[in-house]
């Protein structure tokens, strides 16, 4: 299945593709595997072909297979009042009212008393029930009811809202006798126009010219979202509502790294712009489970690491609110599928978000069942784009809803499955991993040394150097430097890590190995290890000393040097020191990564490329 | 210029007609090309106004007789723009 098609259903719409690729969007869905068939019947007050022709896709998404029965051109009372055998044969899961304030009969006219105007209400409102209590005692189906958009015409002004004559004020108050109608009428559920419609803004909402054309009700825009919002309603009615909100940490919940940045530096709260986004993502999140969705933690940390974020002074979420909580350095497909079970929920009810695109694409690949927002990396978005994807429509918030989360968060302990992943090597193939390997060049020193003294959890000495004591490690040739840069196909990772080694005796000894923890588990360890070699062999060192120095972060790495073909030399409590022998030769690790060779970066030839990155 | 117009809207006529092998010329109307019904005239219309940013005003296309003349209209469109 091609992910850009099913980028093209998913806000913001691709308008142009869903109009003209219709029927390749059609089988690449089919495609997707089985879907459920559902008869729906559209009785519409306007041309509703068009709407129907996109309805079809938002429903294969959702998962439905839709055949459908249009009704003659405008009849949608006659044809759901009168009686209609070929409705009755059609047997109709759902019936669509596709009405809108074009299809309002009786608008009050300019300075009507409000005994004519409370008339005129009745008389809409009982054409509509009329409609609805016929659908709903003859055909045992849903209906979902339009409720009104703004009107195009506002002959008063801003007064048309305020004056009970005006027909803003008109369409308001229809709309919540349609509300509190549908609130006590099973089976009968709003889709909520007028909201849709502020969405995408009255200037394109009507398109007149469709109107007059074809009889479009609202222009091609417009009928996306309808059939984008009709189609969650469809889902929610069937119980298949996404349940579950599945949370990465790290730029997600806070800024900046806990491992790395410690709990007083992550940045939550009131203090910055940043910190007030992810303040109030967390309260979006809160509100989310307060109505009943569960939150989940997915996060490659340190378990206990990863719960000291929630420690912090202005975090609105707890540790207790999770109702799942898998932190460790697993492959995140493997997590979601623990948290699933956990919650005994399908993979359907997942919603993960993460703010890493190649954790996103890894997951969408792996999971195509979960959903997987492209959340960008811009944490003032995060909640307009989950709104906007409406993964939680909730026809009617059930008193149980609202209990489910604490009974999840009663019997939860923490399991620990299998399930881990079989072709992990083929994702790091997918990624076409590309990095850049030399000695500290002078332009990327600040960096270098950013870098070396903000790591805490891949780093094997937590030794800190200023920017000029690198420096000179470079200038003196006792010492060997090595940084490596990580482009992939998603972009560039920039210099992501450092290994620093002091020559004594003819041998290597390494004070400084670390790497952020954005491309963990990505094979950067070997091409780097590779590189070192190659440089030990150039020089004529005959074997490598590499040393651990345990600290309340770095367990990660405890068996970095075993994972590399060192022998254990000592070990103490907290320490060990470890030994590469390089006498008898050394077997290239990197698999996955295309390395531009050591010796054929110099730092002059290497600017055309640093250039760029800026 | 034309020519890759012209190109742009023979792919968007293959997308909606659903016919990879749809070729279209100036002199083709909705009497020579096959399945150019009014639902897909719909759905071109839209496609078009997408792609090229443009927006055909009242009874505008009713006009027109062939595909040259409405590559003519989009142009124009598209010079006004600019």
């Amino acid at each position: 299945m091609d992910q850009h098609f099913l980028q093209m259903l998913s806000p913001p719409f691709d308008l142009a593709n869903i109009s003209a690729k219709r029927k390749q969007i059609k089988r690449s869905l089919l495609a997707l595997g089985p879907a459920a068939p559902l008869r729906v019947a559209v009785l519409g007050g306007s041309t509703t072909s068009e709407l129907v022709g996109i309805l079809d896709l938002f429903l294969l998404r959702e998962g439905y297979e839709a055949v459908f029965y249009e009704c003659e051109y405008g009849r949608f009372f006659e044809e759901a009042v009168l009686d209609n055998q070929a409705l009755k044969d059609f047997k109709p899961d759902v019936v669509l009212v596709h009405t809108n304030s074009r299809n309002i009969q009786h608008f009050p006219s300019a300075g009507e008393d409000p005994s004519g105007v409370e008339q005129k209400l009745d008389q809409e409102l009982t054409r509509f029930r009329t409609v609805w209590d016929k659908l709903l005692s003859d055909l045992g189906c849903l209906v979902i009811q339009n409720n009104f958009d703004p009107p195009l015409v506002r002959l008063l002004g801003n007064a048309d809202a305020v004056v009970d004559f005006g027909r803003t004020s008109f369409i308001n108050q229809l709309n919540l006798r349609f509300a509190q109608h549908a609130r006590t009428t099973t089976g009968l559920f709003i889709n909520d126009l007028s909201y849709l419609a502020a969405c995408v803004g009255l200037s394109e909402w009507y398109e007149e010219s469709y109107w007059f054309s074809y009889k479009l009700a609202v222009g091609p825009k417009a009928n996306v979202f309808l059939a984008d919002s009709i189609s969650k309603i469809v889902r929610a009615a069937y119980g298949k509502s996404r349940k579950v909100l599945v949370l990465d940490l790290d730029n997600t919940l806070w800024g900046g790294v806990i491992g790395d940045d410690g709990m007083t530096n992550i940045r939550l709260g009131n203090e910055t712009p940043e910190a007030e986004a992810y303040l109030a993502f967390q309260n979006y999140c809160r509100g989310l489970r307060e109505r009943g969705v569960l939150l989940a933690v997915c996060s490659k940390n340190d378990p206990e690491i990863a719960k000291d974020g929630f420690k912090h002074p202005d975090s609105v979420l707890h540790v207790e609110d999770f109702s799942a909580f898998e932190a460790n350095w697993d492959p995140k497909p493997g997590n979601l599928k623990k948290i699933a079970e956990f919650l005994n929920l399908g993979l359907d009810s997942l919603v993960f978000v993460d703010d890493n695109p190649v954790e996103r694409e890894f997951v969408a690949a792996q999971l195509p069942m979960v959903a997987v927002p492209d959340m960008g990396s811009d944490p003032a978005r995060f909640i307009e784009i989950l709104e906007r994807q409406g993964y939680f429509e909730a026809l009617r918030l059930s008193r149980e809803d609202a209990e489910r989360t604490q009974l999840y968060a009663k019997d939860r302990t923490r399991q620990e499955l299998a399930g881990q992943f079989q072709n992990y090597d083929e994702y790091l193939q997918s990624l076409l991993m590309q990095a850049e390997i030399d000695h500290f060049p002078a332009l990327y020193m600040d960096r270098i040394a950013q870098l070396t003294n903000k790591t805490n959890q891949f780093n094997l000495t937590t030794r800190r150097y200023t920017s000029a004591q690198l420096q000179a490690m470079v200038n003196d040739e006792r010492y060997i430097t090595v940084y490596g840069r990580l482009k992939d196909k998603f972009g560039d990772n920039g210099v992501i890590s450092v290994i620093a080694g002091e020559i004594k005796d003819g041998e290597l000894h390494i004070l400084l190995w670390l790497m952020s923890c954005r491309v963990l588990k990505r094979g950067m360890e070997a091409a780097m290890m590779d590189a070192l070699a190659g440089e030990c062999f150039k020089r004529r060192i005959n074997a490598i000393h590499g040393y651990y120095y345990k600290t309340a972060k770095n367990a990660m790495v405890s068996d970095h040097y075993a994972s590399l073909g060192f022998s254990l030399v000592s070990r103490t409590e907290a320490d060990a020191v470890w030994r590469l022998d390089l006498a008898d030769g050394y077997k290239q690790r990197n698999k996955f990564i295309e390395v531009t060779p050591f010796a054929d970066i110099q730092d002059g030839s290497l600017a055309g490329n640093l250039s760029g990155r800026a | 210029m034309q020519t890759s117009r012209m190109e742009a809207l023979q792919e968007i006529f293959r997308d909606v007609l659903d016919d990879p092998a749809l070729c279209i010329d100036r002199s083709s109307s909705a009497l020579t090309v096959p399945g150019w019904d009014s639902l897909a005239h719909v759905r071109l219309v839209v496609a078009v106004e997408q792609q090229f940013k443009i927006k055909f005003a009242l009874g505008e296309l009713e006009q027109l007789k062939n595909v040259g003349e409405m590559l003519d209209l989009m142009e124009r469109k598209i010079q006004s723009k600019r």
